[in-house]
């Protein structure tokens, strides 16, 4: 069964590189490009799990997961985060806003379908 | 990998050039004295993008630059430092070495890396001195920032997280065991990393003999355990690494395989990780609240089967645009322009047909019409771009200039959404920027000579584009000292040029465009080398534009350039000489008439002046010109069109005019070769060429006929 992965980042490079690894990887992608659009997107997606930069404009990445967290149908999905922070106070502020956990950018595609991987199989 | 990665590089290449852009945009435009938190969020953002981007693509020059420049711009917005100028300053420097490195990276030319490394040190040097300057009102920043509240309240709620949390005190010394596979790693590798580690603390190294690559090391250092893992993550791979604090007490030689095991979770296993309890955490740490996230999954999963198939299409949408090569574009309107002439064929040879007997015929040709129509105005529009493309450099240009010549000056812009071709839009870049700086140069007074004028010391040089009929007009506008009429004219005499002081003020402000003149009292490195003002006035006729110079001294002066909205469209009367057919570019049309005999006044035998309205007009009889036989000889039978180009007019001589046509401008110089008088060609409706009139050309020859 295909999964579905909402993936969210304001760089199209990044963005586009993580649908391409992904998407070779069998999964579906849905890509957005800020907090407000993964909103949008997600409340009209049935996803399986979200893929998120932090830093971003309009509504950056923890407020996402905040926003997430509140909709009864993104209670319990995977929410990774895909950032170039790797210091704590940024994990730290994700684990409150509800992720599921954390990759640091720069990585390896190979990298990102493991972790993924352990996440929805 | 890298082979993947490749083709993410120039999309990487776009948006890092875009954010340069932004964050350029932003820097100029944000207040030292009161910076926006947007605005500084914003160029934070950008730089964060482009590490982000040039970490996983592998630029690591770019990495480093952009890293420095994160560190002081997170200082900025999070209020711990400052702004001041020279950040600005040190900020735009280090936005034109990225620009360096990222054309060193597409292939086009090379980055300097000493610049890069002087730009880094200032950068740095910002971060540390401002640091040392106000680190009383830092510290008192820190402790009253919510961190703290929230460190505390995350050690509470998770023992992962509030271990790495630890607060890395100076004095308080932590011991880390470090352990990793290193079988695989080159010798010049390990020594490398070793000498990385031990400059963090002091480094024991455990491994035993028999190890087989396997590397147990203690390191006892004031760092975090993240910068000990920051040390080894790029070497090791994060799969095999494996770093555990020691408590300070406890002797590692007591350590034993079952105090280690429980501890397992709280060494950084890699790159990534999973917070405990969290939802849809995944099995490596269960918990409770994983069970039904496992659920729900499974059951969202098949819900949402019918509808992964209904997000295929999505991914179309997400990306607002494509990037297509500009030969595409002009093959596409290449053959939309033989779509319109086909269109036009088929409607001429229609119109000779029964209306009643082939209604439906007709009709269809009808909405073939409107839809070629359409298709057109859309193809064309797909060259148009918004002349902010242009305008957004000139914040810059500006800045220095205004900095290199002590003056203050503001660069206001309007109507930057305006849309242009964009062969115009690159072919305007150059003389706009040259009219500019001229501005700047000389239009511009210094802020003492202004204050004494009565003017704000600052001066304003403003950038306007919009749309006028068929064209775009472009402004360069300054509130200086306005051109000085006697001071031209003066310099025009001793260059020799043919000046009068009889001349309107319209004639003397276009003597600055004549070549080798330059008013400048000193000559500058700016402008007034007396190059430019009339390689501008070329450049802008090439495009089949023309520039106007409206200018009150002491008030100001205003350039205006005039360009057709496209290079490949004209709209055009066409006129039939014979029967011949020719296209007059309908924005050099003032009017057309048929004059009575006795306005047509013969002089010296050869040429003809006709009066209208009082004005003595040159006459051009277009089968003169090119040789031909008309139907009419006699000027009062025929028809004169009144051309106006380069502020002269002259009547142009035709036997009839035919009509109004939209025609696709083909270029007679790649086809054929230049014919003087002639500017392109187009195929009519018939199938037939008809030739483009050079007007300009054609009123500047008539001109001279008479002077």
């Amino acid at each position: 069964m295909t999964k579905t992965i909402l993936a969210v980042d304001d760089s199209a490079s990044i963005r586009q590189m993580v649908a391409f690894t992904l998407k070779g990887a069998g999964y579906e992608v849905i890509q957005a490009v800020d907090g407000q659009d993964a909103l949008d997107k997600a409340n009209v997606h049935n996803v399986n799990l979200v893929l998120t930069d932090i830093n971003m404009p309009r509504m950056d990445g923890l407020k996402l997961l905040e926003t997430l967290r509140n909709l009864t149908h993104y209670k319990t999905i995977p929410i990774l985060m895909l950032t170039t922070e790797s210091d704590n106070e940024i994990k730290a502020k994700g684990r409150a806003a509800g992720a599921t956990g954390w990759l640091v950018k720069p990585f390896d595609p190979t990298r990102l379908l493991e972790v993924i991987a352990k996440v929805i199989g | 990998m890298s082979a993947d990665l490749e083709q993410f590089y120039e999309i990487f290449f776009e948006e890092s050039s875009e954010l340069l852009a932004d964050m350029e945009a932003c820097l100029l435009r944000l207040d030292v004295n009161s910076p926006d938190l947007e605005d500084l969020n914003a160029i934070f953002r950008a730089a964060h993008s482009i590490k982000g981007g040039a970490g996983t693509f592998g630029f690591t020059d770019m990495t480093e630059m952009t890293h420095m420049l994160e560190t002081l711009l997170d200082k900025l917005r999070k209020g711990e430092l400052e702004v001041r100028s020279e950040m600005i300053d040190a900020f735009l420097k280090a936005g034109d070495v990225i620009k360096d490195q990222l054309a060193g990276h597409r292939g086009e030319g090379q980055a300097d890396p000493k610049l890069a490394e002087e730009v880094c040190e200032e950068l740095k040097r910002l971060c540390e001195e401002t640091q040392t300057l106000s680190s009383e009102s830092v510290k008192s920043v820190e402790t009253k920032s919510e961190e703290i509240p929230i460190s505390e309240s995350i050690s509470s709620t998770s023992e992962i997280i509030s271990e790495q949390l630890s607060p890395t005190d100076d004095s308080a010394n932590e011991t880390y065991r470090i352990e990793f596979n290193g079988s695989d790693l080159a010798e010049s590798v390990l020594t490398h990393l070793m000498s990385n580690l031990r400059s963090l603390g002091n480094l024991d190294n455990l491994t035993s003999e028999t190890g087989k690559g396997h590397y147990q090391l203690r390191l006892r250092t004031n760092k975090s355990e993240e910068d000990i893992w920051e040390t080894l993550a790029f070497v090791v791979d994060p799969g095999n690494l494996k770093i555990e604090k020691e408590s300070t007490e406890k002797k590692p030689e007591v350590k034993s395989h079952h105090v280690e095991e429980p501890k397992q979770h709280s060494s950084i296993t890699a790159d990534y990780g999973f917070f405990p309890g969290a939802p849809a955490a995944p099995i490596e740490t269960p918990s409770a609240g994983q069970q039904p996230a496992e659920n729900s999954k499974s059951d969202s999963q098949i819900a949402s089967k019918s509808q992964t198939k209904a997000t295929a299409a999505a991914p179309a949408s997400e990306t607002s645009s494509i990037r297509v090569s500009v030969e595409k574009v002009d093959q596409m309107i290449n053959l939309v322009g033989e779509l319109v002439i086909t269109q036009a064929m088929l409607a001429q040879t229609a119109s000779q047909l029964d209306p009643v007997v082939f209604e439906k015929l007709l009709s269809g040709l009808n909405q073939l019409e409107r839809n070629t129509r359409d298709l057109q105005e859309s193809v064309m529009s797909i060259r148009m771009m918004p002349i902010s493309f242009v305008f957004s450099r000139y914040p810059r240009v500006v800045r220095d200039l205004a900095a290199k010549l002590n003056k203050r000056v503001e660069l206001r812009t309007i109507g930057e959404n305006t849309e242009l071709d964009k062969g115009l839009i690159e072919k305007i870049a150059d003389p706009l920027t040259h009219l500019v700086r001229n501005s700047l140069d000389h239009g511009i007074e210094v802020a003492e000579k202004r204050i004494a004028a009565g003017k704000p010391a600052q001066g304003t040089i403003t950038l306007s584009a919009f749309h006028q009929g068929g064209s775009i007009v472009i402004e360069v506008s300054d509130d200086g000292a306005g051109l000085n009429r006697e001071k031209i004219l003066e310099k025009a005499r001793e260059r020799g040029l043919p000046v009068h002081d009889g001349m309107t003020d319209q004639e003397v402000w276009l003597l600055i465009f004549e070549a080798g003149f330059s008013t400048a009292e000193k000559i500058t490195d700016v402008s007034g080398r007396g190059v430019g003002m009339d390689v501008v006035k070329r450049n802008i006729q090439s495009m089949g534009g023309r520039i106007d110079i409206e200018s009150a001294l002491g008030v100001g002066t205003r350039m205006s350039i005039r360009l057709p909205l496209t290079l490949a469209i004209l709209d055009g009367l066409s006129v039939a000489v014979g029967d011949q057919m020719f296209i007059v570019p309908l924005n050099n049309i003032t009017e057309s008439l048929q004059p009575s005999a006795e306005d047509i006044k013969t002089v010296s035998g050869e040429g003809r002046l006709v009066q209208v309205r009082g004005e003595y007009l040159p006459v051009i009889a277009l089968h003169e010109i090119f040789n031909l036989r008309p139907k009419v000889t006699d000027v009062h039978r025929g028809i004169l069109v009144i051309l106006e180009a380069e502020n002269q007019k002259a009547a142009l001589f035709v036997d009839d005019l035919i009509g109004q046509h939209q025609v696709v401008i083909k270029s007679l110089e790649s086809n054929y070769r230049r014919v003087q008088g002639v500017s392109g060609a187009t195929i009519m409706g018939d199938g037939k060429v008809a030739l483009i009139l050079d007007t300009a050309a054609l009123v500047m020859a008539s001109q001279q006929e008479f002077v």
